[in-house]
């Protein structure tokens, strides 16, 4: 164990604070959790002093300063996994172990925590599971005997949908690799044929959008990155999805990883650099063990490396792992965490595109905008245009969970309704329907006569809804609201990143009083009105501004729900 | 800043800037107050406590006037209700967590937007023991409102020490040493520049806390002086 640590230590050498967080993946590793004497060791080797790196591990949930047992088992507590009983696994899981709740037992074998949404909720109820010495598995439909068997490390994938663009229809072609998946012919046209300005070009024209949940156009945003001074650039992929109730991008890294490859080398060439980062949310250990195994394959082919297809173009593409923050899918955070820190959002301006990643003009894209590029480049921004409407132009991923018959990812045409939609492709509402919460945790409600607003970008703001990540709950009468908004304030509260008062302090605020919904307090209400207005118009970042979005939609479509309970 | 000037509203005056002034920069020209509780002049502007936010052109967002810079032609309004109601409101839920009894300048606030004190009751307060582990300052962490300031003097903002952290987050942030090891076995140089931007009484010299403490001189001067190597032997 002790030469473990040292050659980990060892292959460090010569690296600076960046390389924080994989060095703490890999001490961790080897011994279940990080020590005062290997934070001392790592110190002096990354020359960052050791009171922040014990800072970083504190932020990142998935780090471990204390030891914990040879297995941790992570339980999904957030809404989807708790229709369907996340709550029971998680407390059979305990008594069989002895255990009062979260924690480890004294022979030192389990540890056992509850976990934010695992990005599984078409499989729920999920579980992510961290054997010392073996790589992280994420176990989906999980019973308690699974949680506590010997599992070989096979992981699942999930099934394909039906008709899709992005998505695979044919998983039996092996689409995870490079032989299923093809030449990227799309690249070789962009490098052969087309300047970099042509390609911005091509996507500016498609009227893509963003789709991790802000819909800024994708070619401005590589505009302005090209455009920017500076001889440094980079390319980061966000691949941090943690929005409660979306997995879009894990199905496509999963299933998808060559798409996705293409996409960061098109935005590499396109505003011009010779690296690009993948940031993963640490829970997805299977997409980040796909996509390493596709770049190893591209690299060899001559798709991705030095010297890419003959031509005089390269790209090294890094992945690299978070540790468990919901606030580093905001992309200043997102950078943060990359270099070494604790993901604290900057502020902003300076934007990513001047001043990104290590200070370099930086295009920061979601999984799916990314899977959307070779289509364009290959097929024309016309052809893309052709999908969708003038304003949400293209197909666009949704993941649907909760009360439907066929939960999963779809990839639709945005304009359908939300309730022929449902009907149509989800195998319809299971029993009567109740509410739908649209976006996620940082999202709104749709009540039974709402749901024929069309799914695109602007009639669902113009409802004063919103698409965000194209996440969409269904929940039917049997739901306890109540409940849900409780989980939706202790995923906020357990996520804020403590930077700002409004947040730090109003997400706190605002579970306590989600806590006692079955016995509120007079003027509970107006303290959620207050609590969430000042998050919304006074915090530094989107979490803060959106933390307390599906509360004030309940306030306003739920409002009995905010009277004690008869 | 270069020698262009800019020209916005605050409050209905209108008033002239140099380019990259902060809106706070304008408003103290303008002879308008703002409140701050993170800001200090000797520390890297973070923006925290968003006590300082102001309305630019009726945003989706407020302002944080300590290092937003002014608009050419904006209209900035620095006290009106979505203003206030933040102020109120962050003030109100600082008061759940935190003990502000030591902080005249933050209870001056609280009386002049008129925070209610018991708004936010059963609220979790952020409690700790008072740490006393060397001779030269206390640390009182229920005090502390997580401005930031100490760790960043004893860091990049002026002594490069690194003796402190921020550790775990959200609600349950607090300012720590590496591991909570103590002061004296940190890096610490006991500068005591910490004390000095500390903007409530959560550092304090041990001498101003032995005094409150009723002390006698001599306790205090066994409390406060460290042993020298001759005394020692």
């Amino acid at each position: 164990m002790i030469a473990d640590i040292d050659a980990i230590l060892e292959s460090y050498r010569g690296r600076g604070r960046e390389a924080l967080l994989p060095a703490l993946w890999d001490l961790q590793g080897a011994q279940g959790s990080i020590s005062p004497e290997n934070v001392h060791r790592i110190s002096h080797i990354l020359r960052v002093p050791e009171a922040d790196i014990y800072g970083v591990i504190g932020f990142y949930t998935l780090f471990h300063d204390e030891p914990t047992g040879r297995r941790i088992i992570r339980v999904c507590a957030d809404p989807t996994c708790a229709l369907v009983g996340a709550d029971d696994v998680l407390h059979e899981l305990c008594d069989r172990l002895s255990l009062s709740g979260d924690g480890s037992t004294p022979d030192g074998e389990y540890t056992v925590e509850h976990s934010p949404c695992l990005g599984m909720c078409d499989y729920a109820p999920a579980a992510l599971v961290s054997e010392r010495g073996e790589h992280d598995i994420a176990l989906p439909r999980v019973t308690v005997d699974d949680l506590l068997d010997k599992r070989d490390g096979a992981y699942f994938t999930p099934a394909g949908d039906d008709e899709s663009v992005l998505l695979d229809p044919s998983l039996d072609a092996a689409p995870q690799t490079l032989a299923g998946y093809g030449d990227y012919r799309a690249l070789r046209q962009a490098i052969f044929e087309q300047s970099p300005e042509q390609v911005i070009s091509a996507v500016e024209a498609s009227g893509l959008i963003g789709r991790g949940g802000a819909a800024f156009p994708t070619g401005l945003k590589w505009k302005f990155t090209r455009g920017a001074a500076g001889d440094i650039k980079y390319v980061v992929c966000n691949a941090d999805e943690s929005e409660p109730g979306t997995f879009k991008d894990r199905v496509l890294m999963e299933q998808r990883p060559h798409l996705l490859l293409e996409g960061i080398a098109l935005a590499a060439y396109a505003v011009g650099t010779g690296k690009a980062y993948i940031f993963v949310r640490g829970e997805y250990p299977n997409a980040t063990a796909i996509l390493a195994s596709a770049i190893r394959e591209a690299e060899a082919a001559g798709a991705l490396g030095e010297g890419i297809m003959g031509s005089d173009f390269a790209l090294d593409i890094e992945i690299r792992r978070g540790a468990g923050a919901y606030i580093c899918g905001e992309e200043t955070a997102l950078f943060e965490a990359i270099e070494g820190k604790r993901g604290f959002p900057r502020m902003k301006p300076p934007y990513p595109t001047t001043f990104g990643l290590f200070g370099a003009p930086t295009a920061v894209n979601n999984v799916e905008t990314l899977c959307a590029i070779p289509g364009i480049v290959r097929q024309g921004a016309d052809w893309f245009r052709r999908f969708g409407t003038a304003e949400s132009a293209g197909t666009k991923l949704v993941s649907v969970s909760g009360h439907v018959g066929r939960s999963g990812v779809y990839e639709i045409q945005p304009g359908i309704t939300l309730r022929r939609f449902l009907d149509d492709y989800c195998g319809g509402v299971i029993g009567e329907l109740r509410t739908v919460l649209m976006g996620g945790a940082a999202g709104t409600f749709l009540l039974p006569d709402e749901i024929d607003v069309p799914l695109t970008f602007e009639d669902l703001r113009a409802a004063g809804s919103t698409f965000g990540s194209g996440a969409i709950m269904v929940f039917n009468r049997s739901t306890d609201l109540r409940d849900l908004l409780r989980r939706l304030g202790l995923f906020f509260q357990h996520e804020s990143c403590g930077k700002c008062f409004p947040c730090q302090l109003g997400t706190q605020r605002q579970v306590e009083i989600l806590e006692r919904l079955e016995a509120p307090r007079a003027g509970d209400r107006e303290r959620l009105h207050d609590i969430g207005l000042t998050m919304s118009e006074a915090s530094i970042c989107g979490l803060g501004h959106t933390a307390a979005l599906a509360v004030l939609s309940a306030l306003e479509k739920f409002p009995e729900i905010f009277d004690a309970k008869e | 800043m270069t020698d262009e000037t800019i020209t916005l509203t605050i409050d209905g005056k209108p008033i002239s800037v140099p380019k990259g002034a902060t809106l706070l920069d304008a408003a103290q020209e303008a002879g308008i107050d703002i409140p701050v509780i993170c800001y200090h002049e000797a520390t890297s502007p973070n923006g925290l406590c968003r006590v300082c936010v102001v309305d630019v052109d009726g945003g989706r967002v407020l302002q944080p006037a300590c290092v937003a810079e002014c608009g050419a032609d904006t209209r900035v309004e620095t006290r009106n209700e979505r203003v206030e109601r933040s102020r109120r409101t962050i003030l109100e839920m600082l008061n759940a967590s935190v003990n502000l009894e030591q902080a005249p300048e933050i209870q001056d606030m609280m009386a002049d937007y008129s925070a209610d004190d018991e708004r936010f009751p059963d609220a979790r307060r952020r409690e700790s023991e008072l740490i006393d582990d060397n001779p030269f300052y206390v640390r009182d962490y229920e005090q502390c409102v997580l401005c930031w300031r100490c760790v960043q003097v004893c860091a990049e903002d002026a002594q490069f020490t690194f003796a402190l952290t921020l550790k775990n987050r959200g609600h349950e942030t607090s300012v720590a040493t590496a591991f909570d090891i103590s002061m004296t076995e940190s890096p610490c140089v006991f500068c005591g520049q910490c004390v000095g931007v500390c903007p409530t009484g959560a550092l304090k010299p041990k001498v101003e806390w032995g005094i409150e403490q009723g002390w006698s001189s001599e306790e205090m001067r066994q409390q406060t002086r460290r042993k020298r190597k001759k005394d020692a032997g």
